[in-house]
């Protein structure tokens, strides 16, 4: 047995590739509910139902989906250039406490409407910083970006919890290790009312658009994309590649950074050190479920978040750890790469 | 001053030294064999926290301590073969292919770990391997306390540090790995499978990554908790960069780094109110991203490391 290369990829393969890849990762996952004692289609029931049975469930499952939508296309923009930035989720952790820093002490009292463009565009910053540093080690001493980055996310998850123990420490949360909240006006609005989801959610959508246009039309994006494919190609074709690297890892730290700083002026208020349950990393698996397609992610997002969402009530129902929210959308990056795998290549014998 | 000077002094913080290392020497190890023929395995972070699980579970249920390293053995060696699949005959990113194994290896973990056994408030505990004296040798002042009373699988990771510099440098299998992880072409001109080597490489790698994993349940502490892997798998990427693919080194570079980290515990105490103790926390991190900045130029990395080899294409 032998695998040719396909010569061309039928479109159709392409679309139905990721709906495969799920089906087989929800089939996997079945097993291990069964080996639970569950009833698979009754469980498999309960996480639809309490990802989207009423509006309340709605609502949480996209504020849920935006900050993974963010943290997918930052790992899909950076990926396309074969950029391996894994250090999303301290990136998300900086931006959410840089906002909480800034919005407590230096520009609280600034009108909302001047106000929240600059504490996102501080979040968006602070990701970026944190970015460049395995870039930088990259591109000066040539050092693998994934072991760095990934090294990253402990040291920065450190350093929250340093300052919400020390100077952004909260006086009046009974000494819980929590950051001072953002002031009210620096909240997003909602969306709709009555719940939790808020125009963070919006932002995220519009955002995925503009990654796409950007992509798809201009130098930048073709160059970033020449980058991936064949970085001595492109370097012989005239695309200077560190400074591509450079922008497109300031746009997948912005978009981490982002991620951070929405989650805070979105949801919570304040930064604590599980404010993330691992958005950075689902937000890998979103980006390879949506084959590194920006618009793809905001799909991706939303199934993630469906499977994290439900898997709460299924756990509560039935009685199964809600890690089986975590395992399936692991295992449907595994079903994912190997889907894709058979979009390019058959098999001969 | 002299605090530090009876920080170093104790051989308290010798023996620890060695406590510290053996997860990093197994993981290091491992990780160096699957690279030596050319695979990374990023893997390695899940593959220990499922060895810790599986391990512990199967001490809790019964099972003796060696056959629940040798389980943890076997646990990893079957994700190592998963992670070979999707690289060696899938020839997919290794990068990708391992952060999936990782993904899945350590929810998996948790999901399988709170199946048996359900939050409960204090974790339950098992009895863990014993310190063995070595008789003479323990004895010896300092030195003894430090190097010689140690659990039995510390001792085991250092021999199979030795064994595989033996074999990667003096036998024949060796030969083959390193021509694998240089030129797989070549190898193959030379009667050697490359997919048959990378196969075993990465599947008995892993398996040690599971054994260091193991280590942490069933030597270092006596329960498994989630994240309790911290990231050394990922320090263990890095001490391989580090130990410029040479399992000597590997074994100085992971005993060079739990001295640091053993040191800094010891520091926090003399220090306390005076720094953050997350300061301290951050070092082994700092140190594993110092190393590879340092030693990244001079290392000789395995020329076909992350190249997928399919026969008749290039």
């Amino acid at each position: 047995m032998r695998f040719e290369r396909r010569e061309h990829r039928p479109l159709y393969l392409l679309i139905v590739t990721p709906v495969i890849a799920v089906i087989a990762a929800l089939a996997l996952a079945g097993i291990l509910i069964s080996i639970a004692g569950a009833p698979v289609l009754d469980a498999y029931w309960r996480i639809l139902t309490g990802a989207f049975g009423s509006r309340l469930s709605v609502t949480e499952t996209l504020t849920r989906a935006t900050p993974l939508m963010l943290t997918g296309l930052a790992a899909a923009v950076a990926f396309r250039a074969r950029l391996w930035n894994i250090g999303a989720e301290g990136q998300f952790y900086l931006g959410a406490i840089a906002v909480a820093a800034a919005s407590s002490k230096l520009l609280g009292n600034l009108p909302a409407p001047i106000l929240i463009p600059l504490l996102l565009l501080i979040g968006a910053i602070a990701g970026m910083v944190l970015i460049l540093v395995p870039l930088w080690l990259r591109l000066r001493f040539s050092v693998d970006e994934v072991v760095t980055s990934l090294l990253l996310n402990f040291i920065a998850v450190l350093f929250v919890s340093m300052l919400i123990d020390g100077v952004l420490k909260d006086p009046l949360a009974f000494g819980w290790p929590q950051s001072q909240s953002v002031s009210d006006h620096a909240m997003l609005p909602k969306l709709i009312a009555r719940s939790r989801l808020h125009i963070g959610f919006a932002i995220a959508i519009a955002l995925a658009l503009v990654v796409h246009l950007v992509q798809s039309r201009t130098v930048f994006g073709m160059q970033s994309r020449a980058a991936g494919l064949n970085p001595a190609g492109a370097v012989f074709a005239g695309v200077p590649l560190g400074r591509t690297l450079v922008k497109v890892a300031c746009l997948s730290g912005g978009l981490a950074g982002l991620a951070g700083a929405i989650e805070v002026m979105g949801v919570k208020g304040y930064v604590t050190t599980d404010l993330s349950p691992g958005f950075g990393y689902a937000g890998i698996v979103v980006a390879m479920l949506a084959n590194l397609n920006p618009l793809g992610v905001v799909f991706a997002a939303i199934f993630t978040a469906t499977m994290f969402v439900g898997a709460d009530g299924m756990s509560r129902g039935l009685g199964i750890p809600t890690y089986i929210a975590d395992v399936t959308v692991a295992l449907s990056l595994l079903t994912m790469l190997i889907a894709l795998f058979f979009t390019q290549y058959r098999i001969r014998r | 001053m002299m605090q530090l000077f009876d920080i170093i002094a104790s051989a308290g913080l010798w023996a620890a030294i060695l406590r510290i290392a053996t997860p990093l020497i197994f993981g290091t190890l491992g990780a160096l064999l699957c690279e030596r023929a050319g695979v990374l395995n990023l893997g390695i972070e899940g593959i220990m926290t499922f060895g810790a699980m599986i391990g512990w579970i199967s001490v809790y249920h019964g099972a003796d301590l060696w056959t629940g390293l040798l389980i943890a053995a076997i646990a990893g060696g079957v994700f190592g073969l998963l992670h070979a699949g999707l690289t060696v005959t899938l020839g997919l990113s290794q990068h990708v292919a391992g952060l999936g194994v990782t993904l899945f290896a350590s929810s998996f973990s948790y999901y399988v770990f709170r199946l048996i056994v359900p939050l409960a408030n204090t974790p339950p505990t098992i009895v863990p391997f014993q310190p063995i004296a070595i008789p003479g040798l323990s004895t010896l002042p300092f030195i003894g306390p430090a190097f010689f009373t140690q659990t039995a699988p510390t001792y085991l990771a250092i021999l199979i540090a030795l064994l595989m510099a033996y074999i990667i440098f003096r036998t024949p299998v060796g030969l083959a790995i390193r021509m694998t992880g240089e030129n797989p072409h070549a190898a193959e001109a030379q009667g050697v499978n490359p997919m048959k080597v990378r196969y075993g490489a990465v599947v008995a790698g892993s398996a040690l990554m599971g054994m260091g994993g193991a280590f942490l349940t069933l030597s270092a502490f006596n329960s498994f908790f989630p994240t309790m892997v911290q990231g050394r798998g990922w320090i263990c990427i890095a001490l391989v960069v580090f130990a410029s693919w040479r399992p000597g080194r590997a074994l100085f570079g992971a005993l060079l780094f739990a001295f640091f980290d053993a040191f800094q515990l010891r520091l926090q105490t003399v220090l306390s109110g005076l720094v953050p103790y997350q300061l301290f926390l951050m070092t082994p991190y700092i140190l594993s991203i110092a190393a590879l900045a340092v030693m990244a130029r001079r290392a000789r990395v395995p020329q076909a490391l992350m190249q997928p080899y399919r026969r008749g294409e290039r």
